[in-house]
């Protein structure tokens, strides 16, 4: 069976910026796809060149079957589009936004209106049907967002950051929701997000985004059992040099340490074992230890590996600037 | 092709619904040209005592420049509604789904042309009720709704033309600022003609604008020279078209720069 979406080289840049430095991506029909990465990574501008809003300097793309760059047209009929930017008319209400969005995918009249009603319904907005989209919270917004790129059932959903800003509740109901049409409509999703959770929660292969191109690509536990062993994190006393910290660690036949501020995060073969001999050793030094975890290897050991930094430390670098 | 038609109903239902939906841009629209029409009727009263403004009241000259100095202004603004899009994310889901590029374009001129109408009938009404008679009639009023709307066309798109290029609000009004008040001035909207300096009423000539508050003013006076009047809509409708048209194929120029 082709593939849904294919990407293959893809190289777009924006003045002296390479947003995408040849990536490539290769996205099964009828499963949820994860492109992980931080902000800034290319993710974005890869759903832009998929979904046809711009062209790629080089490379090629097929969706749904059809070249995304010489039939754009009839890749647009094929694919539901949600990005990070809401989408809807705040003017019109929840129900206007959505049959203006089946008329222009070709419904008719009746179709669109009953295709509306069914989509508000499943997303728990029929009370909300009738009022303009500016009154609507912030997840309900968002809910209409998904609901608007599923109109014309498009066998492709691009979903760019679908959860971002989203309370915890609200992001719940979500992975839910796509979860379910991948499942019980055999849609395509690509998603994209720099939550590790959700990448790991609702993909079933990932590929890892850094710098415009894709640095590893699997099933999250492919990916994680790449990583041997596990993760030790060392939370610091006030007092402690980190420096010093790290060589008794690092003695002691701790792995692959790295510093975050006040923690120390290293790889050892079986953290159960190896805890109690780490902190012998510590102690032995003088460092005081306020906390210590161990961790089965997360996405983000998975990213921190390929890419030299954390995600969670990439995004909050990217927040910082 | 075969979209167009229908996508561009779609589209101006929503332009119109949006616009109905905000009481308070509704009464600016209503108000803002009646402010025009009293205050440049009584700051100019005295003016018809020069060459060149026939015998009626200043009202009566002033009304169809007033009209379409309301069109101008209003149509100018045209691409706000594009960058509010844009802003949104609107924009984006629109040009990556199928909906027709030129019923983008063509619904928010048909929507500027149906506030055009609106505001050029409530600056006709408010006219005759301060006095003016206007002897061209009904037929005259038609001839001057025409001009307003193919001037909107024109002025409109190349506010939407310019909205995808530049992408940014301030932009967008500095541009339409600089064009809106010389192009009126460059213009018999509020001054006749034969009192204008040579130079500028050779300029005038050229101005699109002129076209339509000429076109306009005679159409509604005792007599029309229909002559002149055709001649003036032919050149805004060109006018109108091949600005569309070059607003259209501005979208290309949005898609390179997302």
């Amino acid at each position: 069976m082709h593939a849904a979406i294919q990407a293959e080289a893809l190289v777009k840049r924006y003045g002296d910026v390479t947003a995408l430095d040849g990536l490539t991506v290769d996205v099964p029909p009828g499963t949820v796809f994860g492109l992980l990465g931080p902000n800034g990574a290319g993710k974005s501008t890869a759903v832009k060149v998929l979904t046809t809003l711009t062209r790629p300097d080089s490379g090629t793309a097929t969706v749904a079957g059809h070249d995304a760059l010489a039939e754009p047209a009839l890749v647009r009929r094929s694919i539901g589009v949600v990005t990070q930017r809401a989408g809807t008319d705040p003017q019109a209400t929840g129900r206007e936004n959505l049959v203006l969005a089946g008329r222009l995918q070709g419904l008719s009249g009746t179709e669109a209106r009953s295709r509306a009603d069914a989509l508000l319904a499943r997303f728990g907005l029929s009370d909300a049907a009738g009022r303009v989209v500016r009154t609507y919270s912030g997840g309900m917004a968002r809910k209409l967002d998904v609901a608007m790129g599923l109109v014309h059932h498009p066998p492709v959903l691009f979903l760019d950051e679908p959860t971002t800003g989203l309370d915890p509740a609200a992001r719940a109901g979500m992975w839910t929701e796509i979860a379910t049409l991948a499942r019980d409509e055999g849609t395509t999703v690509l998603l994209t997000t720099h939550y590790l959770e959700e990448a790991d929660q609702l993909a079933e292969r990932v590929a890892i985004v850094d710098r415009g191109r894709v640095v590893a690509t699997g099933t999250p536990d492919a990916l994680k059992s790449d990583l041997r062993g596990d993760t030790v994190v060392v939370g610091l006393g006030p007092d402690d040099d980190p420096a010093r910290a790290t060589s008794v660690l690092r003695d002691a036949g701790a792995g692959e340490v790295t510093t975050e501020g006040r923690a120390l995060r290293a790889r050892v073969d079986d953290g159960a074992q190896a805890v109690p001999a780490l902190l012998a050793a510590l102690e032995r030094n003088g460092v005081g230890v306020s906390a210590i975890t161990v961790a089965r290897p997360s996405l983000d050991d998975v990213y921190l590996r390929l890419t030299g930094r954390t995600l969670v430390g990439a995004v909050e670098a990217e927040v910082a600037a | 092709m075969t979209t167009l038609v229908p996508h561009t109903l779609h589209l101006t239902g929503r332009h119109v619904r949006g616009f109905l939906r905000q009481p308070a841009f509704v009464i600016v629209t209503l108000v803002q040209p009646l402010i025009w029409l009293l205050l440049f009727g009584q700051l100019f009263r005295g003016i018809v005592v020069l060459p060149g403004f026939g015998a009626g009241s200043y009202l009566e000259f002033l009304a169809p420049g007033v009209v379409i100095m309301t069109v101008l202004f209003s149509s100018g603004w045209s691409g706000m509604a594009f960058i509010e899009d844009m802003d949104r994310g609107v924009m984006d889901r629109m040009l990556s789904s199928p909906a027709s590029r030129g019923a983008m374009m063509a619904s928010s001129v048909a929507y500027t042309g149906f506030t055009t109408i609106i505001q050029s009938l409530v600056i006709v009404l408010v006219a005759v009720a301060s006095g003016a008679r206007f002897a061209g009639g009904v037929v005259g009023v038609l001839v001057m709704l025409v001009a307003a709307v193919l001037l909107a066309a024109a002025f409109g798109s190349l506010s939407n033309g310019v909205a995808l290029l530049v992408r940014q609000r301030e932009a967008l009004i500095g541009f339409s600022t600089t064009l809106t008040l010389p192009l009126s001035f460059l213009s018999s909207a509020i001054i006749a003609r034969e009192a204008m300096p040579g130079w500028i009423q050779t300029v005038a000539t050229w101005n699109p604008v002129d076209w339509a508050v000429t076109a306009s003013r005679s159409a509604l006076s005792a007599d029309p020279d229909w002559t002149g009047i055709g001649w003036r809509l032919l050149g805004s409708a060109l006018v109108a078209l091949v600005l569309t048209a070059l607003a259209t194929r501005a979208f290309r120029a949005y898609h390179r720069s997302v």
